[in-house]
């Protein structure tokens, strides 16, 4: 148990199989929460008006705005939770927000 | 209290040394192979304040954890405690009392509270001022209550004393020849024994 | 080859810490603990150890510096007394509950209020439930000797709590009395290197430690703690075996003095069991089968073992040298009386708080507390049970 992996911890985990203290032995682990969610607010990106000045990026305090080879993709709406940042500090707006409908 | 033991009380005012003479007997006695303890009473340390501080000396380990109530001896470091301090209060009749001053014994046994036992005085200012330049009453008045007691064996004591005083003043040698002489000069000059 | 030298307890667990040569020492000084880290300092300046000695601005970050450290990998100890340790509180927690083996050496004063900076056990009894394991000395040698120990129990890998190692401030701390003390090596020897299975330095592996726990699981990590404890018994007696081997002087989760006939006993922690053998040795002489437990260990508390040191005894006098303020009682007594329920026979029990913030307890003392034992053996009587023990009145007391 003693490199037990987050991936193998859940709220079904009896305490025999938990780490001490809490202890987390790998990075990242925060991939493995699906905050997605959470929202109620979905910001939607518009390729066409994105200059990819990549002011979004930074501020996304999720790290939900991949970026690739120098440019942002669309949202990982897995972790978005939709907290409109992005779409605030946007300067040509390219983000907007829309009521996010859960399926 | 078993035989072996030696109960020692030491009355002093904070910043004479009263602290620093009872671990210096516990020193002593330690290194002639005895049990001690040697401890100061407890609290904060105030300058010229009425202290106490404590010697348990035995042949046998000791586990008793007090203060001493009925001391063997009693070594008094300032004269003007006489009048503050109950200073003879549980001593052993059969013990003896060290007070330094430069007074005869039966002049200050009108201030002991009835105290019946032995009276000794010791004038550790003269002592400490001629060999050392400055009061300080601790060196003679340990080896006062060294004579007084007979607690160590007076030839070994001066040669671990000696000892002690080379660790102790290793970063200063030039004062061990005055305190030896204080320890000599003391044991002669003590009074009433 | 044990050494015989003469030492104060502060000073015996500074050359304990010398000899270990911790990574970390997170100093800030409190009377009566602050000789630990002045001698300590000796020791970093004149390079006899190794150790990062790191000058903080309070208690609280001594600990937080010491859980930082232990994080990190680092054996880490600190030392403090009384408020110090109230000061700590909040960390102490921090300490356990992230399992880090931190040392503590605790130099018990009794907390302020009027201001007092004399002895009892009201500091470290304050902190009984932080999740810290605690072990108490007799005298300056015990205090030596459960320092040399301390980390084996602590870094063990089923434990992996902090402890912190008592003594009676002033009484043994600034008492020189002579100890045998063991040679540098064997101590090195004894003790050995510390390498924890995590740590954030100097891994490969990444590790992240203290973080939010929530509802879901936060339980299960305080059950995890729990049973840490729980598996501290084993390991404080398999160490003690080992130090038994290694340096010949026996330790157990208590003393047991005279026990073996006693029909009448005292429970108690500290220097006073000293002062109490030397009342027993006086009353067993005149024929009072007189005992005395000397609690060690109190945290983990040996429940079931302190029972069968009990069960044939008449009556008990469980002696706390500090007030719970519970209204019925100290910690000692509540512990101990609950360790008795479930003997099919228990003793007679009366909690005696004494001690308090450095009441002075001499063999006559100890001696009235048998007496009155006695007493309720021969009346069948317990009469009162949370009883004082050393104050002034102006009425007739118990004791």
């Amino acid at each position: 148990m003693s490199f037990q992996k987050a991936e193998n911890i859940n709220e079904q985990s009896p305490w025999q199989e938990m780490t001490p203290g809490g202890e987390i032995y790998e990075g990242g682990t925060s991939r493995l929460t699906k905050t997605g969610e959470w929202r109620s607010n979905r910001p939607v990106w518009d390729p066409q008006k994105c200059r990819q000045c990549l002011l979004c990026a930074p501020f996304c305090p999720d790290s939900s705005i991949p970026v690739k080879a120098g440019k942002r993709t669309d949202f990982d709406y897995d972790h978005c939770k939709g907290c409109g940042i992005c779409w605030k500090v946007c300067p040509f707006a390219a983000i907007t927000m829309e009521q996010e409908v859960h399926q | 209290m078993s035989k072996t033991m030696t109960e020692i009380r030491w009355h002093g005012r904070g910043g004479q040394g009263a602290k620093t003479a009872c671990l210096l007997l516990a020193d002593a006695a330690f290194a002639s192979g005895k049990h001690v303890q040697g401890f100061p009473e407890y609290g904060p340390e105030r300058m010229g304040a009425p202290i106490t501080a404590y010697n348990r000396i035995s042949d046998v380990p000791c586990t008793i954890h007090s203060n001493i109530y009925n001391p063997n001896y009693v070594v008094v470091v300032d004269e003007s405690l006489l009048h503050a301090v109950d200073v003879t209060a549980g001593l052993d009749p059969e013990g003896a009392i060290v007070i330094n001053s430069p007074r005869e014994p039966e002049e200050l046994r009108p201030l002991l509270r009835g105290y019946t036992g032995k009276v000794c005085t010791i004038d550790a200012r003269k002592i400490s001022e001629q060999y050392l330049g400055r009061y300080f009453p601790n060196t003679p008045m340990l080896a006062a209550i060294v004579k007084v007691s007979g607690v160590l064996e007076p030839d070994r004591f001066i040669a671990d004393m000696e000892a002690s005083f080379h660790h102790k003043f290793a970063t200063k040698p030039q004062v061990i020849e005055g305190n030896m002489n204080c320890l000599i000069e003391s044991m002669k000059e003590v009074r009433g024994v | 080859m044990s050494i015989r030298e003469r030492l104060s307890g502060n000073e015996a667990i500074a050359t304990a810490m010398r000899q270990i040569d911790p990574d970390v020492f997170a100093a800030f000084p409190i009377t009566p603990s602050t000789e630990i880290p002045q001698y300590f300092a000796q020791y970093v300046a004149d390079g006899k150890v190794g150790t990062e000695y790191v000058t903080v601005e309070s208690e609280h970050s001594s600990m937080s510096t010491c859980i930082g450290a232990a994080a990190a990998g680092a054996r880490a100890v600190t030392a403090t007394s009384s408020a110090g340790l109230a000061f700590m509180y909040e960390v102490l927690y921090v300490a356990a509950s992230s399992r880090l083996p931190i040392t503590l050496a605790c130099v018990n004063r009794t907390l302020t209020g009027p201001i007092n900076i004399n002895n009892d056990h009201s500091d470290s009894m304050g902190a009984r439930d932080a999740g810290w394991l605690q072990i108490y000395a007799e005298n300056n040698q015990e205090a030596y000797d459960n320092y040399l120990q301390a980390m084996r129990i602590s870094e063990h890998p089923s434990v992996r709590l902090p402890i912190m190692i008592c003594q009676d401030g002033f009484i043994t701390s600034h008492a020189v009395e002579n100890i045998l003390l063991e040679e540098d090596a064997a101590v090195k020897k004894f003790v050995g290197e510390y390498h924890p299975e995590h740590a954030l330095v100097g891994r490969d592996r990444p590790l992240a430690v203290g973080p939010y726990d929530s509802c879901p699981y936060c339980m299960e990590h305080k059950v995890m703690q729990a049973e840490a404890m729980k598996n501290a018994k084993k390991v404080i007696l398999d160490v003690a075996a080992d130090f038994e081997r290694t340096f010949g002087r026996k330790y157990g989760f208590f003393e047991e003095y005279r026990m073996e006939d006693a029909e009448v006993a005292l429970v108690l922690i500290g220097s006073t069991a000293g002062t109490a053998k030397a009342c027993i040795e006086k009353l067993r002489a005149q024929g009072v089968k007189a005992g005395l437990v000397k609690v060690r260990v109190f945290r983990p508390f040996p429940m079931e073992e302190i029972a069968q040191a009990l069960k044939n005894v008449k009556a008990v006098a469980v002696m706390d040298k500090s007030e719970g303020y519970s209204g019925c009682g100290g910690p000692l007594f509540a512990e101990t009386r609950s360790a008795c329920y479930d003997l099919p026979d228990p003793p007679k029990m009366i909690d005696v708080v004494y001690g308090l913030a450095g009441r002075d307890c001499a063999v006559e003392d100890i001696e009235k507390v048998y007496r009155h034992l006695l007493k309720i053996v021969e009346t069948g009587e317990t009469g009162p049970r949370y009883i004082h023990f050393g104050q002034r009145s102006n009425q007739e007391e118990v004791l």
